[in-house]
């Protein structure tokens, strides 16, 4: 038996979206003596995104599509480290965490010598800290 | 007479030495996103929006159009020194400019991309000069059941050449709907879909949306790229780099189709410049006395599809400020643009805000005329942008990307938001769902629910108001033959072919 295709994986999730916003879309008045109410808009997209994720899930059954995920253990890492960063501000603050997810990215990702990685996270750490909260006033989180 | 006192207005505008500087940041800063392969145009001005608070708003959106329409300058560098487009509206330039280049003719063919990008950007500012008042005016006849016709209709159009798939298409079109509705219902104070969370009750910040999803998932589907490119030399001085009066005759008829084929491909929503690119280069071959020439490096093959995308822009903006209604990714992010500095983009946009309407306009006249100097004797430098290495850039885009949020709304939980739909964004990308139709549901999710509710308050709760109108019932007929392409085999083949 074949695996089901990513299509049929993304219609399925987009399909509980649907049937999520049509339950939670019920519980509010449709129309009122005012006119629709504020669960007539979100009803009627919660239906038509069921019943385009279903044809999605039947026409992946159907028809076999290939994704090449090779670069995807990178692309996750990278977002891994930068999740990491966001969570960091609130401890560390933002200069620090940057220059964290820079030297992670120089190093670990592109494979650059430590002092390589080192400079560059230093120099756009400070790059940041002179454009943004001196040059510019803007607060950093 | 009210076009020219409006012209000459704008111009007083425009020469303020501090819009002609950011005018001018613009177009350089435009430049050099266009010669970089991966981050377009939305995601810059997305970045940069938050920024812009900062500045007098004339001037924010002097600068975020010069990133725009200097894009389509950039974008034709790295096409033909490289064969790799800058930009998608680049990619026809790739069949004979690389060619060009490869026969030793890179010059020439810089020189005739940025000759054609000027005469068409020009004409493309020109139409939108004359075209954007009196169409505004016209619409002010509108009410909310057209409005809530014609935000379908561009949405179908966005959906139509979204992407391979329509339905795939039309879902992430209904999610940016969804994702529109987040927050307090204005109606009637009903809190919707904020999982018990304060942040939400304000609803999703539209910044928030376009940076997840542009910048943070461009760089997350660009991690594998090493930078560093090798590209064929640009051949130094100005003399090299200006074709010749053979070049320039057997480029008059494109400069021509270019010019025409952009702008009214442009006032349609969702056609986009790669679309007018591949047309006009279309015409230009069936028109040509040598078209077994074409992809082997014909100069006319460079300049009608270089025009086209520089024409697109001026008409891309008509519908975005004269009806609120954005065509494409970076039109919407412009839209949000003006909305977040407080302006209505509208039929009453251009009467309430002439400086703004009457300096942009006039800030591209401008912005064309820097962009045409800088590129001839400049295409070498902005080549070196090709070697700057990704290690470096990316980090800087995540980190702009942060603090462009944060400036926002100065929320951790914004932050949040970006990383996930940054996620989101690079899932789109590789599961083939296009992400303009997520944008423009966001941008205009909210506009339309109210259109819609408006005009059933209007019918007593009957939809029939919405066919009972004349130009309400055409775009909406319009609207649902267009979603129905797929069903015709022969029309649908059209829409692949042309996506494709």
């Amino acid at each position: 038996m074949r695996a089901p295709s990513a299509d049929f994986w993304s219609g399925l999730a987009l399909g509980g979206l649907g049937a999520y916003i049509i339950v939670t879309a019920s519980g509010w008045e449709y129309l009122g003596q005012d006119g629709p109410g504020p669960g007539f808009f979100p009803l009627w997209y919660g239906i038509a995104m069921s019943a385009l994720s279903l044809w999605l899930v039947i026409s992946s059954l159907k028809t076999q599509s290939k994704i090449d995920w090779s670069d995807a253990p990178r692309a996750l890492a990278t977002w891994g480290a930068f999740a990491a960063m966001c969570a960091a501000f609130k401890w560390i603050g933002f200069l620090p965490a940057f220059a964290l997810l820079t030297f992670f990215i120089v190093a670990v990702m592109y494979r650059r010598p430590l002092v390589v990685a080192a400079t560059v996270s230093v120099a756009l750490a400070a790059g940041f800290y002179v454009l943004f909260p001196l040059a510019l006033g803007v607060k950093l989180p | 007479m009210e076009i020219l006192s409006g012209l000459m207005h704008g111009f007083s505008v425009a020469l303020q030495p501090m819009n002609l500087l950011w005018c001018f940041v613009g177009v350089v800063l435009g430049t050099v996103i266009g010669v970089m392969p991966g981050l377009g145009p939305p995601a810059t001005i997305a970045m940069l929006l938050p920024l812009t608070f900062l500045m007098n708003p004339a001037a924010a959106m002097i600068m975020l159009a010069g990133i725009y329409y200097g894009a389509k300058y950039g974008g034709s560098t790295t096409s033909i020194l490289l064969n790799v487009p800058g930009e998608s509206a680049s990619v026809a330039t790739c069949l004979d400019g690389y060619q060009m280049a490869r026969n030793g003719r890179a010059g020439a063919a810089l020189g005739i991309a940025a000759i054609a990008s000027f005469i068409a950007g020009t004409f493309g500012v020109l139409m939108l000069m004359l075209i954007a008042p009196p169409l505004a005016k016209m619409s002010l006849a509108f009410s909310s059941p057209e409005y809530f016709a014609l935000m379908a209709l561009g949405l179908a159009m966005v959906v139509l050449l979204g992407g391979d798939s329509m339905v795939k298409a039309l879902l992430a079109t209904l999610v940016g709907l969804w994702l529109a509705g987040i927050g307090t219902d204005l109606f009637s104070q009903t809190s919707r879909f904020t999982f018990d969370r304060m942040e939400l009750l304000s609803g999703i910040d539209f910044v928030v949306v376009a940076i997840g999803v542009f910048a943070i998932g461009e760089v997350l589907a660009n991690m594998h790229e090493r930078g560093g490119m090798p590209a064929i030399a640009v051949p130094k001085g100005l003399r090299n780099l200006l074709p010749t009066m053979q070049d320039m005759r057997d480029s008059r008829f494109a400069f021509a189709n270019g010019s025409l084929v952009g702008f009214f491909i442009g006032v349609l929503p969702g056609a986009g410049s790669t679309i007018a690119s591949f047309i006009s280069y279309g015409i230009e071959k069936a028109v040509s006395r040598h078209p077994e020439k074409f992809g082997q490096g014909v100069i006319e093959g460079v300049a009608a599809p270089e025009g086209a995308n520089n024409a697109e822009t001026g008409g891309a903006l008509i519908p975005m400020l004269t009806l609120g209604i954005p065509g494409s990714s970076t039109t919407a992010v412009l839209l949000a643009a003006l909305v977040l500095w407080g302006f209505k983009p509208g039929p009453l946009f251009i009467p309430e805000n002439p400086a703004m309407f009457w300096g942009l306009v006039a800030s591209m006249y401008i912005g064309n005329v820097m962009l045409l100097i800088l590129n001839l004797p400049l295409v070498p430098l902005f080549a070196q942008v090709l070697r700057a290495p990704t290690y470096v850039l990316y980090p800087l885009i995540l980190g702009i990307s942060v603090v462009g949020v944060y400036t926002t709304s100065s929320s951790l939980f914004d932050v949040w938001l970006l990383a996930g739909f940054g996620l989101a964004g690079y899932l789109m990308r590789k599961l083939d769902f296009p992400s303009a139709p997520l944008i423009l549901g966001v941008v205009l999710g909210g506009a339309m629910e109210r259109a819609l509710r408006q005009s059933l308050m209007m019918s007593d709760g009957s939809l029939s108001i919405l066919v009972a109108r004349p130009v309400s019932a055409v775009m909406l007929s319009l609207a649902l033959l267009i979603l129905m392409v797929p069903l015709f085999g022969k029309f649908n083949a059209w829409r692949l072919k042309a996506l494709k």
